[in-house]
Protein backbone atom coordinates (compact mmCIF):
# COMPACT_ATOMS: atom_id res chain seq x y z
CA UNK A 1 0.00 0.00 0.00
CA UNK A 2 1.30 3.51 -1.08
CA UNK A 3 -0.38 5.23 2.13
CA UNK A 4 2.84 6.28 4.07
CA UNK A 5 5.31 5.91 1.86
CA UNK A 6 4.09 9.86 0.59
CA UNK A 7 5.68 11.63 2.94
CA UNK A 8 9.36 10.01 3.31
CA UNK A 9 9.26 9.97 -0.76
CA UNK A 10 8.18 13.56 -1.08
CA UNK A 11 10.90 14.81 1.64
CA UNK A 12 13.65 12.77 -0.14
CA UNK A 13 12.48 14.26 -3.34
CA UNK A 14 12.68 18.05 -1.92
CA UNK A 15 16.60 16.92 -0.22
CA UNK A 16 17.77 15.68 -3.85
CA UNK A 17 16.25 18.95 -5.84
CA UNK A 18 17.87 21.14 -3.10
CA UNK A 19 21.10 19.53 -3.52
CA UNK A 20 20.31 19.46 -7.73
CA UNK A 21 20.45 23.16 -7.21
CA UNK A 22 23.26 24.13 -5.06
CA UNK A 23 25.37 21.48 -7.43
CA UNK A 24 24.53 23.50 -10.22
CA UNK A 25 25.54 26.78 -8.85
CA UNK A 26 28.90 25.06 -8.09
CA UNK A 27 29.55 23.46 -11.33
CA UNK A 28 28.80 25.74 -13.48
CA UNK A 29 30.47 28.57 -11.21
CA UNK A 30 34.26 27.70 -12.91
CA UNK A 31 32.40 28.73 -16.20
CA UNK A 32 30.40 31.77 -15.75
CA UNK A 33 33.61 33.46 -13.80
CA UNK A 34 34.73 32.79 -16.89
CA UNK A 35 32.86 34.15 -18.30
CA UNK A 36 32.46 37.60 -16.19
CA UNK A 37 36.03 38.20 -16.27
CA UNK A 38 36.55 37.88 -19.90
CA UNK A 39 33.78 40.81 -19.80
CA UNK A 40 35.63 42.60 -17.61
CA UNK A 41 32.31 42.73 -15.33
CA UNK A 42 32.30 42.76 -11.62
CA UNK A 43 29.42 40.53 -9.89
CA UNK A 44 28.06 39.95 -6.91
CA UNK A 45 27.29 36.10 -5.31
CA UNK A 46 23.40 36.88 -5.98
CA UNK A 47 24.33 37.57 -9.67
CA UNK A 48 26.82 34.42 -9.63
CA UNK A 49 23.76 32.07 -8.59
CA UNK A 50 21.25 33.60 -10.99
CA UNK A 51 23.29 33.42 -14.05
CA UNK A 52 24.38 29.72 -13.01
CA UNK A 53 20.96 28.57 -13.04
CA UNK A 54 20.42 30.24 -16.11
CA UNK A 55 23.62 29.19 -18.43
CA UNK A 56 22.68 28.27 -22.30
CA UNK A 57 25.02 25.27 -22.02
CA UNK A 58 25.61 24.25 -18.31
CA UNK A 59 28.03 22.16 -17.25
CA UNK A 60 24.87 21.13 -15.08
CA UNK A 61 21.41 22.19 -15.97
CA UNK A 62 19.47 23.65 -13.06
CA UNK A 63 16.02 21.94 -12.22
CA UNK A 64 13.78 24.20 -13.81
CA UNK A 65 16.34 24.61 -16.79
CA UNK A 66 15.26 20.86 -17.55
CA UNK A 67 11.21 21.22 -16.38
CA UNK A 68 11.27 23.70 -18.66
CA UNK A 69 12.90 21.82 -22.02
CA UNK A 70 10.95 18.93 -21.01
CA UNK A 71 7.33 21.07 -20.71
CA UNK A 72 8.36 22.34 -24.71
CA UNK A 73 9.38 18.64 -25.90
CA UNK A 74 6.75 16.76 -24.30
CA UNK A 75 3.36 18.90 -24.09
CA UNK A 76 4.20 22.08 -26.58
CA UNK A 77 5.09 20.42 -29.48
CA UNK A 78 3.07 17.68 -32.29
CA UNK A 79 3.80 14.23 -30.86
CA UNK A 80 4.70 13.54 -34.49
CA UNK A 81 7.64 16.35 -34.68
CA UNK A 82 11.06 14.54 -34.96
CA UNK A 83 11.69 16.82 -31.49
CA UNK A 84 9.09 15.65 -28.96
CA UNK A 85 9.85 13.37 -26.26
CA UNK A 86 6.52 11.55 -26.61
CA UNK A 87 7.68 10.16 -30.34
CA UNK A 88 11.74 9.09 -29.29
CA UNK A 89 9.62 7.93 -25.83
CA UNK A 90 7.03 5.80 -27.70
CA UNK A 91 10.47 4.66 -30.51
CA UNK A 92 12.08 3.16 -27.42
CA UNK A 93 9.22 2.10 -25.12
CA UNK A 94 8.47 0.04 -28.61
CA UNK A 95 11.61 -2.05 -28.55
CA UNK A 96 11.58 -2.15 -24.67
CA UNK A 97 8.17 -3.72 -24.56
CA UNK A 98 8.90 -6.11 -27.41
CA UNK A 99 12.19 -7.28 -25.84
CA UNK A 100 10.99 -7.46 -22.60
CA UNK A 101 7.97 -10.04 -23.84
CA UNK A 102 10.26 -12.15 -25.55
CA UNK A 103 12.58 -12.34 -23.00
CA UNK A 104 10.09 -12.93 -20.01
CA UNK A 105 9.35 -16.07 -22.91
CA UNK A 106 12.16 -17.16 -23.32
CA UNK A 107 13.10 -16.94 -19.83
CA UNK A 108 9.83 -18.96 -18.65
CA UNK A 109 11.01 -21.51 -21.10
CA UNK A 110 14.25 -21.80 -19.80
CA UNK A 111 13.86 -22.67 -16.24
CA UNK A 112 10.47 -24.59 -17.21
CA UNK A 113 13.22 -26.87 -19.51
CA UNK A 114 15.90 -26.57 -16.52
CA UNK A 115 13.59 -27.53 -13.90
CA UNK A 116 11.73 -31.12 -15.92
CA UNK A 117 14.90 -32.44 -17.28
CA UNK A 118 18.36 -33.14 -15.50
CA UNK A 119 20.72 -32.28 -18.90
CA UNK A 120 19.23 -29.17 -19.23
CA UNK A 121 20.37 -27.52 -15.90
CA UNK A 122 23.84 -29.03 -16.28
CA UNK A 123 24.05 -27.73 -20.08
CA UNK A 124 22.36 -24.70 -19.93
CA UNK A 125 22.78 -23.11 -16.73
CA UNK A 126 26.31 -22.31 -17.35
CA UNK A 127 25.81 -20.69 -20.74
CA UNK A 128 22.99 -18.72 -19.42
CA UNK A 129 25.15 -17.09 -16.52
CA UNK A 130 28.13 -16.69 -18.79
CA UNK A 131 25.99 -14.93 -21.17
CA UNK A 132 25.83 -12.45 -18.61
CA UNK A 133 29.45 -11.66 -18.11
CA UNK A 134 29.88 -10.00 -21.44
CA UNK A 135 29.26 -6.19 -20.95
CA UNK A 136 26.48 -5.25 -23.02
CA UNK A 137 27.79 -1.93 -24.66
CA UNK A 138 30.05 -4.34 -26.36
CA UNK A 139 28.29 -7.08 -27.69
CA UNK A 140 25.24 -4.45 -28.71
CA UNK A 141 26.72 -2.98 -31.45
CA UNK A 142 28.01 -6.39 -33.06
CA UNK A 143 24.49 -7.47 -32.62
CA UNK A 144 22.93 -4.12 -34.96
CA UNK A 145 25.71 -5.09 -37.50
CA UNK A 146 25.02 -8.01 -38.43
CA UNK A 147 21.66 -8.12 -37.91
CA UNK A 148 21.99 -4.91 -40.05
CA UNK A 149 24.01 -7.18 -42.46
CA UNK A 150 20.88 -9.96 -43.05
CA UNK A 151 18.85 -6.98 -43.85
CA UNK A 152 16.86 -6.37 -40.16
CA UNK A 153 17.12 -2.85 -39.25
CA UNK A 154 15.30 -0.89 -36.48
CA UNK A 155 12.79 -2.04 -33.83
CA UNK A 156 14.36 -6.16 -33.93
CA UNK A 157 17.84 -5.82 -33.14
CA UNK A 158 16.65 -3.07 -30.26
CA UNK A 159 14.48 -5.50 -29.19
CA UNK A 160 16.89 -8.44 -29.40
CA UNK A 161 19.55 -6.32 -26.87
CA UNK A 162 16.54 -5.83 -24.68
CA UNK A 163 15.82 -9.37 -24.68
CA UNK A 164 19.09 -10.58 -23.71
CA UNK A 165 19.61 -8.41 -20.99
CA UNK A 166 16.28 -9.15 -19.32
CA UNK A 167 15.71 -13.11 -20.22
CA UNK A 168 18.23 -13.86 -17.50
CA UNK A 169 16.82 -12.27 -14.61
CA UNK A 170 13.44 -13.83 -15.30
CA UNK A 171 15.45 -17.75 -15.82
CA UNK A 172 16.99 -17.42 -12.90
CA UNK A 173 14.11 -16.48 -10.67
CA UNK A 174 11.35 -18.64 -11.82
CA UNK A 175 13.86 -21.71 -11.47
CA UNK A 176 14.11 -21.21 -8.22
CA UNK A 177 10.27 -20.23 -7.81
CA UNK A 178 9.57 -23.57 -9.65
CA UNK A 179 11.17 -25.20 -6.95
CA UNK A 180 10.42 -23.60 -4.27
CA UNK A 181 7.28 -25.89 -3.50
CA UNK A 182 7.86 -27.66 -0.10
CA UNK A 183 8.36 -31.24 -0.11
CA UNK A 184 5.29 -32.07 1.85
CA UNK A 185 3.44 -30.74 -0.75
CA UNK A 186 5.34 -32.68 -3.78
CA UNK A 187 4.35 -35.74 -1.34
CA UNK A 188 0.70 -34.87 -1.60
CA UNK A 189 0.76 -34.53 -5.81
CA UNK A 190 2.48 -38.03 -5.73
CA UNK A 191 -0.01 -40.03 -3.24
CA UNK A 192 -2.80 -38.66 -5.96
CA UNK A 193 -0.66 -39.89 -8.81
CA UNK A 194 -0.57 -36.20 -10.28
CA UNK A 195 1.56 -36.66 -13.91
CA UNK A 196 4.58 -33.96 -13.70
CA UNK A 197 2.47 -31.80 -16.21
CA UNK A 198 -0.70 -31.85 -13.53
CA UNK A 199 1.94 -30.95 -10.58
CA UNK A 200 3.69 -28.36 -12.38
CA UNK A 201 0.32 -26.49 -13.44
CA UNK A 202 -1.30 -27.06 -10.32
CA UNK A 203 2.05 -26.38 -7.64
CA UNK A 204 4.91 -25.21 -9.33
CA UNK A 205 3.77 -22.69 -11.74
CA UNK A 206 1.52 -20.85 -8.73
CA UNK A 207 4.90 -21.63 -6.01
CA UNK A 208 6.43 -19.51 -8.83
CA UNK A 209 4.18 -16.70 -8.98
CA UNK A 210 5.74 -14.60 -6.44
CA UNK A 211 9.39 -14.75 -7.56
CA UNK A 212 8.32 -14.10 -11.57
CA UNK A 213 6.69 -10.51 -10.48
CA UNK A 214 9.98 -9.63 -8.12
CA UNK A 215 12.39 -10.39 -11.77
CA UNK A 216 9.92 -8.59 -14.01
CA UNK A 217 10.67 -5.58 -12.52
CA UNK A 218 14.33 -6.15 -13.01
CA UNK A 219 13.10 -7.30 -16.51
CA UNK A 220 11.39 -4.26 -17.42
CA UNK A 221 13.56 -1.57 -16.48
CA UNK A 222 16.65 -3.59 -17.75
CA UNK A 223 14.88 -4.38 -20.78
CA UNK A 224 14.65 0.00 -21.60
CA UNK A 225 18.50 0.33 -20.74
CA UNK A 226 18.95 -2.26 -23.45
CA UNK A 227 16.85 -0.22 -26.09
CA UNK A 228 18.22 2.57 -25.12
CA UNK A 229 21.77 0.44 -25.19
CA UNK A 230 21.34 -0.78 -28.68
CA UNK A 231 20.25 3.20 -30.00
CA UNK A 232 23.68 4.89 -29.31
CA UNK A 233 25.73 2.71 -32.06
CA UNK A 234 23.57 3.21 -34.74
CA UNK A 235 24.34 6.92 -35.32
CA UNK A 236 21.18 8.45 -33.55
CA UNK A 237 18.30 8.45 -35.53
CA UNK A 238 15.67 7.83 -33.10
CA UNK A 239 14.30 7.15 -29.59
CA UNK A 240 14.97 8.57 -25.46
CA UNK A 241 18.83 7.23 -26.40
CA UNK A 242 19.45 9.07 -29.72
CA UNK A 243 18.30 11.95 -27.99
CA UNK A 244 21.06 11.42 -25.08
CA UNK A 245 23.51 10.73 -27.94
CA UNK A 246 22.42 13.86 -30.25
CA UNK A 247 22.74 16.26 -27.15
CA UNK A 248 26.03 15.04 -26.81
CA UNK A 249 27.38 15.38 -29.81
CA UNK A 250 26.16 19.08 -30.08
CA UNK A 251 26.78 20.09 -26.16
CA UNK A 252 23.23 20.61 -25.43
CA UNK A 253 23.29 19.15 -21.75
CA UNK A 254 19.77 20.39 -21.52
CA UNK A 255 18.88 18.43 -23.90
CA UNK A 256 20.37 14.88 -22.46
CA UNK A 257 19.12 16.00 -19.26
CA UNK A 258 15.47 16.17 -20.24
CA UNK A 259 16.27 13.22 -22.09
CA UNK A 260 17.50 11.11 -19.13
CA UNK A 261 14.69 12.59 -16.99
CA UNK A 262 12.38 11.34 -19.61
CA UNK A 263 13.65 7.96 -19.34
CA UNK A 264 13.98 7.53 -15.87
CA UNK A 265 10.36 8.39 -15.46
CA UNK A 266 9.06 6.12 -18.12
CA UNK A 267 11.20 3.20 -16.40
CA UNK A 268 9.65 4.28 -13.17
CA UNK A 269 6.21 3.76 -14.73
CA UNK A 270 6.56 0.56 -15.89
CA UNK A 271 7.81 -0.63 -13.07
CA UNK A 272 4.69 0.19 -10.96
CA UNK A 273 2.70 -0.66 -14.08
CA UNK A 274 4.19 -4.39 -13.33
CA UNK A 275 3.60 -4.18 -9.30
CA UNK A 276 -0.27 -3.15 -10.15
CA UNK A 277 -0.60 -6.66 -12.31
CA UNK A 278 1.46 -8.45 -9.68
CA UNK A 279 -1.26 -7.11 -6.75
CA UNK A 280 -3.87 -8.13 -8.73
CA UNK A 281 -2.67 -11.71 -9.45
CA UNK A 282 -1.76 -12.14 -6.14
CA UNK A 283 -4.83 -11.18 -4.53
CA UNK A 284 -7.15 -13.10 -7.07
CA UNK A 285 -4.38 -15.73 -6.03
CA UNK A 286 -6.09 -15.60 -2.18
CA UNK A 287 -2.23 -13.90 -0.62
CA UNK A 288 -3.50 -11.93 2.36
CA UNK A 289 -2.97 -8.20 1.36
CA UNK B 1 -20.22 -85.51 12.24
CA UNK B 2 -23.74 -84.98 10.53
CA UNK B 3 -24.74 -82.86 8.31
CA UNK B 4 -27.06 -80.66 10.22
CA UNK B 5 -23.75 -80.37 12.76
CA UNK B 6 -21.39 -79.44 9.86
CA UNK B 7 -23.73 -77.00 8.79
CA UNK B 8 -24.04 -75.25 12.10
CA UNK B 9 -20.40 -75.23 12.58
CA UNK B 10 -20.11 -72.68 9.24
CA UNK B 11 -22.74 -70.66 10.32
CA UNK B 12 -21.10 -70.14 13.47
CA UNK B 13 -17.77 -69.46 12.21
CA UNK B 14 -16.90 -65.34 12.02
CA UNK B 15 -17.13 -63.87 8.64
CA UNK B 16 -13.35 -63.94 7.54
CA UNK B 17 -12.88 -60.42 6.80
CA UNK B 18 -10.61 -58.94 3.67
CA UNK B 19 -7.13 -58.28 4.32
CA UNK B 20 -6.51 -54.71 2.90
CA UNK B 21 -2.97 -54.20 3.96
CA UNK B 22 -0.81 -57.42 3.88
CA UNK B 23 2.88 -56.66 5.41
CA UNK B 24 5.17 -59.71 5.73
CA UNK B 25 8.99 -59.14 6.58
CA UNK B 26 9.09 -55.56 5.67
CA UNK B 27 12.32 -54.03 6.03
CA UNK B 28 14.10 -50.77 4.96
CA UNK B 29 17.36 -49.37 5.33
CA UNK B 30 18.67 -46.44 4.96
CA UNK B 31 22.27 -46.01 3.86
CA UNK B 32 23.59 -42.85 5.21
CA UNK B 33 26.85 -41.25 5.38
CA UNK B 34 27.51 -42.45 9.08
CA UNK B 35 25.98 -46.19 8.26
CA UNK B 36 23.00 -47.94 7.62
CA UNK B 37 19.59 -46.54 9.31
CA UNK B 38 17.50 -49.85 10.42
CA UNK B 39 14.18 -47.65 9.98
CA UNK B 40 11.99 -51.38 9.70
CA UNK B 41 13.08 -54.56 10.62
CA UNK B 42 10.99 -57.45 9.88
CA UNK B 43 7.48 -55.98 10.31
CA UNK B 44 4.58 -58.73 9.94
CA UNK B 45 1.31 -56.68 9.88
CA UNK B 46 -2.52 -57.53 8.46
CA UNK B 47 -5.13 -54.34 8.16
CA UNK B 48 -8.21 -55.50 7.42
CA UNK B 49 -11.10 -53.90 5.75
CA UNK B 50 -12.85 -51.49 8.45
CA UNK B 51 -9.90 -51.52 10.65
CA UNK B 52 -8.89 -48.58 12.88
CA UNK B 53 -5.12 -49.37 13.41
CA UNK B 54 -2.75 -46.83 14.90
CA UNK B 55 0.79 -47.01 15.48
CA UNK B 56 2.43 -45.95 18.35
CA UNK B 57 5.60 -45.79 19.43
CA UNK B 58 9.02 -43.32 20.52
CA UNK B 59 10.20 -41.21 17.89
CA UNK B 60 12.34 -42.40 15.25
CA UNK B 61 10.81 -46.33 15.80
CA UNK B 62 9.57 -46.26 12.31
CA UNK B 63 5.74 -45.62 12.46
CA UNK B 64 5.90 -42.68 9.60
CA UNK B 65 8.22 -44.81 8.11
CA UNK B 66 5.41 -47.49 7.97
CA UNK B 67 2.70 -45.40 6.70
CA UNK B 68 5.42 -43.76 3.78
CA UNK B 69 6.00 -47.61 2.94
CA UNK B 70 2.13 -48.16 2.38
CA UNK B 71 1.43 -44.76 0.58
CA UNK B 72 4.08 -45.83 -1.67
CA UNK B 73 6.46 -42.73 -0.54
CA UNK B 74 9.23 -44.71 0.45
CA UNK B 75 10.17 -48.18 -1.03
CA UNK B 76 11.04 -51.35 1.47
CA UNK B 77 14.42 -52.85 0.89
CA UNK B 78 13.17 -56.26 2.06
CA UNK B 79 10.39 -58.04 2.40
CA UNK B 80 6.59 -57.79 0.69
CA UNK B 81 3.77 -55.69 1.31
CA UNK B 82 0.47 -56.16 -0.78
CA UNK B 83 -2.52 -53.29 -0.50
CA UNK B 84 -5.56 -54.58 -1.76
CA UNK B 85 -3.60 -57.36 -3.72
CA UNK B 86 -1.39 -55.17 -5.38
CA UNK B 87 1.97 -53.87 -5.06
CA UNK B 88 1.83 -49.98 -3.48
CA UNK B 89 2.64 -48.68 -6.52
CA UNK B 90 -0.36 -50.07 -8.36
CA UNK B 91 -2.13 -48.89 -5.11
CA UNK B 92 -0.79 -45.72 -5.55
CA UNK B 93 -1.74 -45.38 -9.27
CA UNK B 94 -5.72 -45.76 -8.82
CA UNK B 95 -5.72 -43.78 -5.52
CA UNK B 96 -6.55 -46.52 -3.42
CA UNK B 97 -5.84 -44.36 -0.18
CA UNK B 98 -6.09 -40.90 1.12
CA UNK B 99 -3.36 -39.61 3.15
CA UNK B 100 -3.60 -37.01 5.92
CA UNK B 101 -0.14 -35.02 6.36
CA UNK B 102 1.03 -33.70 10.09
CA UNK B 103 0.72 -30.26 8.89
CA UNK B 104 -2.36 -29.33 6.65
CA UNK B 105 -0.57 -28.97 3.35
CA UNK B 106 -3.25 -26.76 1.98
CA UNK B 107 -2.48 -24.82 -1.43
CA UNK B 108 -2.47 -21.26 -0.39
CA UNK B 109 -3.33 -20.16 -3.44
CA UNK B 110 -6.72 -22.06 -3.49
CA UNK B 111 -9.78 -21.68 -1.37
CA UNK B 112 -10.54 -24.13 0.76
CA UNK B 113 -13.70 -25.43 -1.78
CA UNK B 114 -11.19 -26.10 -4.34
CA UNK B 115 -8.64 -27.21 -2.12
CA UNK B 116 -10.89 -30.25 -1.32
CA UNK B 117 -11.78 -30.37 -4.84
CA UNK B 118 -8.00 -30.45 -6.19
CA UNK B 119 -7.53 -34.57 -6.16
CA UNK B 120 -10.82 -34.71 -7.93
CA UNK B 121 -8.81 -32.34 -10.72
CA UNK B 122 -6.34 -34.27 -10.94
CA UNK B 123 -8.30 -37.43 -11.84
CA UNK B 124 -10.59 -35.28 -14.05
CA UNK B 125 -13.52 -35.40 -12.61
CA UNK B 126 -16.53 -33.22 -13.92
CA UNK B 127 -16.64 -29.99 -12.16
CA UNK B 128 -20.47 -30.00 -11.26
CA UNK B 129 -19.46 -33.82 -9.55
CA UNK B 130 -16.53 -32.12 -7.93
CA UNK B 131 -18.87 -29.39 -5.81
CA UNK B 132 -21.01 -31.87 -4.76
CA UNK B 133 -18.53 -34.16 -3.65
CA UNK B 134 -16.43 -31.27 -2.25
CA UNK B 135 -19.85 -29.90 0.04
CA UNK B 136 -20.59 -33.66 1.08
CA UNK B 137 -16.66 -34.16 2.65
CA UNK B 138 -16.97 -30.15 3.70
CA UNK B 139 -19.97 -31.60 5.38
CA UNK B 140 -18.71 -34.72 7.32
CA UNK B 141 -16.15 -32.57 9.13
CA UNK B 142 -18.43 -29.72 9.62
CA UNK B 143 -16.76 -26.95 7.73
CA UNK B 144 -19.72 -25.85 5.64
CA UNK B 145 -19.95 -22.44 5.08
CA UNK B 146 -16.06 -22.25 4.93
CA UNK B 147 -16.21 -23.12 1.23
CA UNK B 148 -14.78 -19.67 0.02
CA UNK B 149 -12.64 -18.80 2.81
CA UNK B 150 -8.71 -19.04 1.84
CA UNK B 151 -6.49 -21.02 3.82
CA UNK B 152 -4.90 -18.71 6.09
CA UNK B 153 -8.52 -17.54 7.12
CA UNK B 154 -8.84 -20.77 9.19
CA UNK B 155 -7.17 -22.14 12.55
CA UNK B 156 -5.33 -24.61 12.62
CA UNK B 157 -7.67 -27.33 13.86
CA UNK B 158 -10.02 -25.87 11.08
CA UNK B 159 -7.23 -26.38 8.40
CA UNK B 160 -6.51 -30.14 9.37
CA UNK B 161 -9.99 -30.74 8.93
CA UNK B 162 -9.93 -29.75 5.48
CA UNK B 163 -7.10 -31.48 4.48
CA UNK B 164 -9.02 -34.42 6.52
CA UNK B 165 -12.13 -33.69 3.64
CA UNK B 166 -9.59 -32.97 0.86
CA UNK B 167 -8.58 -36.88 1.76
CA UNK B 168 -11.93 -38.04 1.94
CA UNK B 169 -13.48 -36.05 -1.17
CA UNK B 170 -12.21 -39.26 -3.66
CA UNK B 171 -14.09 -41.86 -1.95
CA UNK B 172 -10.93 -44.26 -1.38
CA UNK B 173 -11.52 -46.94 0.72
CA UNK B 174 -8.19 -46.67 3.00
CA UNK B 175 -7.33 -43.54 5.10
CA UNK B 176 -3.38 -42.83 6.24
CA UNK B 177 -3.25 -40.60 8.76
CA UNK B 178 0.83 -39.10 9.87
CA UNK B 179 -0.26 -37.70 13.30
CA UNK B 180 -2.96 -35.54 12.01
CA UNK B 181 -3.40 -33.85 15.40
CA UNK B 182 -0.10 -33.79 16.61
CA UNK B 183 0.13 -29.91 16.37
CA UNK B 184 -2.94 -28.78 17.92
CA UNK B 185 -3.95 -28.04 21.41
CA UNK B 186 -5.75 -30.69 23.51
CA UNK B 187 -8.98 -29.53 23.72
CA UNK B 188 -9.05 -29.06 19.68
CA UNK B 189 -7.77 -32.70 19.81
CA UNK B 190 -10.36 -33.92 21.70
CA UNK B 191 -13.00 -32.67 19.99
CA UNK B 192 -11.23 -33.90 16.55
CA UNK B 193 -10.44 -37.36 17.89
CA UNK B 194 -14.67 -37.92 18.46
CA UNK B 195 -15.19 -36.40 15.47
CA UNK B 196 -12.93 -38.93 13.61
CA UNK B 197 -14.47 -41.64 15.59
CA UNK B 198 -17.86 -40.71 14.17
CA UNK B 199 -16.41 -40.33 10.97
CA UNK B 200 -14.90 -43.94 10.53
CA UNK B 201 -18.33 -45.32 12.21
CA UNK B 202 -20.46 -43.61 9.60
CA UNK B 203 -17.85 -44.54 6.42
CA UNK B 204 -16.87 -47.89 7.79
CA UNK B 205 -13.58 -47.03 5.72
CA UNK B 206 -10.12 -48.94 7.21
CA UNK B 207 -7.72 -46.28 8.99
CA UNK B 208 -3.92 -46.39 9.49
CA UNK B 209 -3.59 -43.86 12.09
CA UNK B 210 0.15 -42.71 13.56
CA UNK B 211 0.29 -40.86 16.75
CA UNK B 212 2.25 -40.56 19.72
CA UNK B 213 -0.52 -40.05 22.27
CA UNK B 214 -1.54 -42.95 24.09
CA UNK B 215 -4.79 -42.19 25.08
CA UNK B 216 -5.84 -41.02 21.48
CA UNK B 217 -4.62 -44.58 20.36
CA UNK B 218 -6.43 -46.68 22.81
CA UNK B 219 -9.41 -44.21 22.43
CA UNK B 220 -10.01 -43.78 18.48
CA UNK B 221 -8.32 -48.04 17.51
CA UNK B 222 -9.72 -51.30 17.02
CA UNK B 223 -6.25 -52.62 17.01
CA UNK B 224 -3.03 -50.65 18.69
CA UNK B 225 0.47 -51.43 16.82
CA UNK B 226 3.49 -50.71 19.55
CA UNK B 227 6.55 -50.24 17.62
CA UNK B 228 10.35 -49.39 18.95
CA UNK B 229 13.11 -48.12 17.41
CA UNK B 230 16.76 -49.17 16.13
CA UNK B 231 15.54 -51.00 14.83
CA UNK B 232 12.35 -50.23 13.91
CA UNK B 233 9.62 -53.05 14.78
CA UNK B 234 6.79 -53.83 16.17
CA UNK B 235 6.65 -55.16 20.22
CA UNK B 236 3.11 -55.72 20.32
CA UNK B 237 -0.05 -55.64 18.50
CA UNK B 238 -3.12 -54.92 20.95
CA UNK B 239 -6.30 -55.77 19.85
CA UNK B 240 -9.64 -53.32 21.77
CA UNK B 241 -13.31 -54.16 21.39
CA UNK B 242 -15.14 -50.84 22.46
CA UNK B 243 -18.03 -49.78 21.44
CA UNK B 244 -18.50 -48.19 17.96
CA UNK B 245 -20.63 -45.41 19.37
CA UNK B 246 -18.35 -44.47 22.51
CA UNK B 247 -17.60 -41.15 23.64
CA UNK B 248 -14.46 -39.66 25.25
CA UNK B 249 -16.43 -40.48 28.63
CA UNK B 250 -14.37 -44.38 28.35
CA UNK B 251 -11.06 -42.79 28.65
CA UNK B 252 -11.92 -43.26 32.78
CA UNK B 253 -12.80 -46.66 32.83
CA UNK B 254 -11.10 -49.79 34.18
CA UNK B 255 -10.59 -51.06 30.54
CA UNK B 256 -9.57 -48.33 28.65
CA UNK B 257 -6.83 -47.54 31.23
CA UNK B 258 -5.83 -51.17 31.02
CA UNK B 259 -5.27 -51.31 27.72
CA UNK B 260 -3.28 -47.79 28.25
CA UNK B 261 -1.40 -49.70 31.08
CA UNK B 262 -0.42 -52.36 28.31
CA UNK B 263 0.68 -49.72 25.55
CA UNK B 264 2.85 -47.88 27.90
CA UNK B 265 4.49 -51.18 29.18
CA UNK B 266 4.99 -52.15 25.52
CA UNK B 267 6.81 -49.13 25.15
CA UNK B 268 8.51 -49.01 27.69
CA UNK B 269 9.93 -52.40 26.79
CA UNK B 270 11.03 -50.88 23.41
CA UNK B 271 12.97 -48.04 25.00
CA UNK B 272 14.61 -50.50 27.58
CA UNK B 273 17.04 -51.57 24.57
CA UNK B 274 18.21 -48.01 24.41
CA UNK B 275 20.25 -48.11 28.14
Amino acid sequence: MMSGQTGPVCVVLIALLVLWYVGAVFMNAPTQIDRYERADQAWTTGQLIEDTLAQDRPILPAPHQVAVEMYKTIFAIKITSKRSLVYHSWVTLSSTLLGFGIGTLLGVLLAVGIVHVMTLEKSLMPWVISSQTIPILAIAPMIIVVLGAIGIKGLVPKAVISTYLCFFPVTISMVKGLRSPQVIQLDLMRTYNASKWQTFWQLRLPSAMPYLFASLKVAIAISLVGAIVGELPTGAQAGLGARLLAGSYYGQTIQIWSALLTAAFVAAILVVIVGWCERRVLARMGVKS
Amino acid sequence: MTLKTVVNNVAEMPASKKAVVDINKLSLTFQTADGPVYALSDVDLTIEEGDFVSFIGPSGCGKTTLLRVIADLEQATGGEISINGVTPHEAREKRAYGYVFQAPALLPWRSIERNVTLPLEIMEISKEERVRRAQEALKLVELNGFEKKFPWQLSGGMQQRASIARALSFDADLLLMDEPFGALDEIVRDHLNEQLLKLWARTNKTVAFVTHSIPEAVYLSSKIVVMSPRPGRIIDVIETDFPKDRTLDIRETPEFLEIAHRVREGLRAGHSNDE
